[in-house]
């Protein structure tokens, strides 16, 4: 299995398209799921998915068979959805993006009002893209800091940066607006 | 910002933005990005709109005239 996977990467490598719709069919899944994660609406996380699969294809020349093709593919799949939050930010402004399609059921506070959790939407999608991202795989998500760090190329210590520094402008913007933390 | 503050805006942020739910592409999206392989890599100049290289252009001369907005514009890029 080792062998064939490396075939395929070698073959994909050098520029081949079965090598890399192979790629595509086996990673595809994962790097949707990942991209969900950050622009949060399953329809643009479909455009961002291809944005990414053809971002890895022009850089198939560049792709190191010892790394992991499944974390190259994360850290380009997490730049184009970054772009497309750069793209979108002005859309994501009006009140009815900011409720997800597909959000997880929580338990709610019964102190957090629905107008203050759409307050805080808001108010988040109002931060700069890249401590967007930052925040919502590390607080959101709660994913690994060291998986956010890679996936973003930046260090542990960057991503901790950006999520206090995203923390910080949301809770000065929830405090112009009225609302205390 | 303390770190009591810091874990009460965290939680705040979780009930506004839960966690998003498994899912999976709604169609089979190898048709679409086969077709984008298969057209001209020139095009991908052109969907740059115009607007995004007078803002690129304008930025490098912003920090060209001024190299102490250098700081500034990094942080909110």
């Amino acid at each position: 299995m080792r062998d064939g996977e490396s075939s395929v990467l070698d073959r994909f490598r050098q520029g081949d398209v079965d090598a890399f719709e192979t790629l595509f069919r086996l990673h595809q899944r994962a790097v949707f799921g990942w991209v969900l994660r950050v622009v949060r609406r399953p329809d643009a996380a479909e455009d961002v998915t291809v944005e990414a699969f053809w971002r890895i294809h022009r850089a198939h020349a560049r792709f190191d068979p010892r790394r992991s093709f499944e974390a190259w593919a994360r850290t380009i799949a997490t730049h184009a959805a970054l772009d497309w939050l750069r793209s979108h930010r002005l859309e994501r402004d009006s009140p009815s993006e900011s409720v997800d399609d597909t959000p997880a059921p929580v338990i709610s506070d019964p102190a957090v009002t629905a107008e203050i959790r759409n307050r805080t939407a808001l108010a988040f999608g109002r931060l700069p893209p890249r401590l967007r991202v930052a925040a919502l795989l590390a607080v959101v998500e709660e994913l690994p800091l060291k998986e956010v760090a890679e996936a973003l190329g930046i260090s542990v210590t960057a991503v901790k940066l950006r999520v206090f520094r995203a923390l910080r402008l949301l809770r000065r913007d929830l405090q112009q607006q009225g609302i205390t933390p | 910002m303390n770190t009591h503050d810091q874990d009460r805006i965290q939680r705040l942020l979780r009930e506004a933005l839960p966690p998003m739910k498994p899912a999976e592409p709604s169609r089979d999206l190898w048709p679409t990005l086969l077709a984008r392989l298969n057209a001209r890599p020139a095009a991908a100049l052109r969907t740059v709109p115009l607007l995004d290289w007078a803002l690129a252009l304008g930025l490098v001369a912003l920090a060209a005239i001024a190299p102490a907005t250098i700081p500034v514009l990094l942080y909110y890029l």
